[in-house]
């Protein structure tokens, strides 16, 4: 079983003609995602991979019946192609592209208030249900079937993170990489509440890092509404503190949280065990399931 | 990317925000020749991108021309706080009754900009909102809308700004935020700003943060970047590489993709016993030459006696990181320190069978990866 994505799932990739599009289409129909389209404005009648090309997502949706994007649009054109993807009132919009103006996101986060579409990323890695279907970049071989739901801010960290537990046999049901931008379309709580409600999902790994406070947010969530258990892992323990953070990060919020500690603590008095290392992730995980 | 004083003043001046005359100077003649001009009391101010500049002793009041010149030769040249000092901003001195805060960010969790005014400006904002966040007054605005003139009011009546001058300060604020979304900020602040005897309101200083992502649409800012650049060499060469690169104390160098990855690395060297040189993220995506353009850099740092190589790719491909890695190490005849690599992910086979073993060691796991390095590291110290 698996939460948002499945072997139903009728994907249109926006940007399929680019590099990375082209590339990314191909890699995730050889795993088995049913890719329907592709849309790239001027460059409808062509064919990606053997996956028609429309001009546009509307087109992609009443031509192939899609019901969900990925984008990998430019920076500089990807928040308007998430607004089409909100538009066309797909039920999920995926979003890879990296460096979107955050002024964009807030415009495109405005916008999501108003509409059904979920929305993943940007600037994330996409998600995967193993042996079904995966949406964006993340490396399928990696993955393995099984009951543990994984949510991560960084991309290559959930790789690291699900290696460590493929290797011991241990499987997923979806791992979602939310992106670690400013702003973000689903986020900790979002991810938790879906693998909560999942009967499938056993177990579940929650990795985050450093700035903002959304662990914090996330650790308030899993005490209050998680029964499924989870263990956590906290990058950025060692990291010069105020990296990304601007200097009026902190009036908002009017403190100081953001630190590794103060996200392992909040984590900690939740009833999550964190792991020093994503070995140790793995290691509770084990326990949970034993 | 953040805007020297002397450019945020430019941009606010412009934009029709009241602030001091000033003029920008780069030796003693100068800066005392920009003095006269301007009138005394001046003040002689450090333009360089740290904070607490008057503590520093990089921000002088000064009276006369011999103040001023004394002054300017201090400050000209002077190390503050890890930055050359090569240019000042002689400003005139404002003669002020009182001095309030106003500011515009991104709120992230909220995913909306924020309007922030105080009555307690003038001293260190953050402390403010540490100790007594009441005193600091946050109105959300609608990103799709913009601020709303009521918004600008309300955010002033809430600090409790005095009203002689409430209707200066909400214009203020309403030019602030047009600016910050007009040039795509981040943050922009002004603290202190005065008011005068004369119940008017001056920008002291000013901030202006803008979002790196965003300066392919902002080609004047990006002109401002260009001289606003500085900071220590390797951090010259981070930014002419467009890295994300921050230099620390340690000797083992670390690179990686994804800033997760990269500090979960750095995280790990501090777990097995060794401290990190740095935090450099190649991105994703990263072509050969890229790779070996980091390599570079980390080689680059004298403190540096191991490299660790963590690539777990997805959108980057093990085949194109094993060519950069071979790319930078085949030019030497002897490789200046030892480079451990671990790959995984996306086409890292192909790339374990490109990536030259003579020239570097590998390791299958994060874990032993990073252990070889720490151990390299301190061999280098034994």
């Amino acid at each position: 079983m698996s939460v948002l994505v499945d072997d139903d799932t009728r994907v249109v990739v926006q940007g399929i003609t680019g590099g990375e599009g082209k590339f990314h289409a191909k890699q995730m129909m050889e795993y088995g995602t049913n890719v329907v389209a592709g849309a790239v404005p001027g460059k409808g009648g062509q064919e990606v991979e053997g996956v028609p090309v429309y001009d546009t997502v509307h087109e992609a949706v009443e031509e192939e019946n899609a019901d969900t994007s990925v984008i990998f649009v430019p920076p500089a054109f990807a928040g308007d192609a998430v607004f089409e993807s909100l538009d066309a009132d797909l039920d999920l919009a995926v979003a890879i592209t990296e460096g979107i103006p955050t002024q964009d996101m807030a415009r495109v986060n405005k916008r999501l208030t108003e509409t059904d579409t979920r929305l993943i990323g940007p600037n994330c890695p996409g998600l995967i249900t193993p042996g079904e279907a995966k949406l964006g970049i993340l490396p399928g071989n990696i993955f393995a079937e099984g009951n543990v739901g994984l949510v991560s801010r960084s991309g290559t960290l959930t790789y690291q993170v699900v290696d460590s537990l493929t290797n011991r046999g241990i499987g997923q049901t979806t791992a979602i990489g939310i992106g670690g931008d400013p702003i973000i379309g689903t986020d900790f709580v979002d991810a938790l509440e879906l693998f909560e409600d999942d009967p499938d999902t056993d177990a579940i790994v929650m990795c985050g890092e450093i700035g903002g406070e959304d662990e914090e947010e996330a650790a308030a969530f899993i005490d209050d509404y998680v029964d499924t258990p989870v263990a956590g892992f906290i990058a950025g323990r060692t990291a010069p503190p105020g990296k990304r953070m601007g200097h009026a990060g902190a009036i908002v919020s009017g403190s100081g949280t953001g630190t590794a500690e103060s996200k392992i603590s909040a984590l900690n008095d939740a009833g999550v065990p964190v792991g020093d290392t994503p070995e140790e992730v793995a290691d509770h995980i084990e326990e949970f399931l034993a | 990317m953040k805007l020297h004083e002397y450019q945020a003043k430019q941009v606010f001046a412009d934009a029709g925000i009241p602030t001091p005359a000033s003029e920008l100077a780069s030796d003693v003649d100068g800066a005392v020749a920009a003095a006269e001009e301007i009138g005394y009391p001046v003040a002689i101010k450090a333009q360089v991108q740290v904070g607490g500049r008057g503590k520093a002793g990089g921000i002088k009041l000064v009276e006369d021309e011999d103040e001023a010149r004394e002054a300017a030769d201090e400050i000209l040249g002077m190390d503050l706080k890890g930055y050359h000092v090569d240019r000042v901003l002689v400003e005139e001195a404002v003669d002020f009754t009182n001095e309030l805060y106003v500011g515009i960010t991104m709120d992230r969790g909220e995913g909306k900009p924020v309007a922030m005014v105080s009555t307690k400006g003038g001293v260190n904002i953050e402390e403010v909102a540490e100790e007594d966040p009441d005193a600091i007054a946050r109105e959300h605005i609608d990103p799709a809308f913009g601020m709303h003139p009521y918004q600008a009011r309300k955010a002033v009546y809430d600090a409790g700004v005095d009203q002689s001058i409430a209707r200066d300060v909400s214009s203020v604020l309403t030019t602030l935020y047009q600016l910050w979304d007009d040039r795509d900020g981040s943050d922009a602040e002004i603290n202190p700003l005065m008011v005068t005897s004369d119940d008017e309101v001056i920008a002291a200083d000013a901030v202006m943060n803008i979002d790196e992502d965003a300066l392919f649409r902002q080609p004047e800012l990006a002109e401002m970047e260009e001289e606003a650049a500085g900071g220590d060499e390797l951090e010259q060469k981070a930014d002419e590489y467009d890295f994300d690169y921050v230099r620390l104390d340690g000797n083992v160098g670390i690179i990686g993709n994804g800033a997760g990855l990269v500090m979960t690395t750095l995280d790990l060297v501090d777990h097995y016993g060794g401290e990190p040189a740095n935090f450099l993220d190649v991105g994703g995506g990263a072509k050969a030459e890229r790779i070996a353009n980091a390599l570079d850099m980390v080689f680059s740092d004298d403190n540096v006696d191991s490299v660790v190589f963590n690539i777990f790719g997805g959108i980057t491909r093990g085949d194109e990181v094993a060519r950069g890695i071979n790319e930078a190490l085949e030019q030497f005849d002897e490789i200046p320190k030892p480079v451990v690599v671990r790959l995984a992910g996306t086409n890292w086979e192909e790339g374990m069978e490109i990536l030259n073993e003579d020239l570097v060691t590998v390791e299958q796991t994060l874990e032993d990866a990073v252990q070889r390095a720490v151990e390299y590291a301190g061999e280098v110290n034994e």
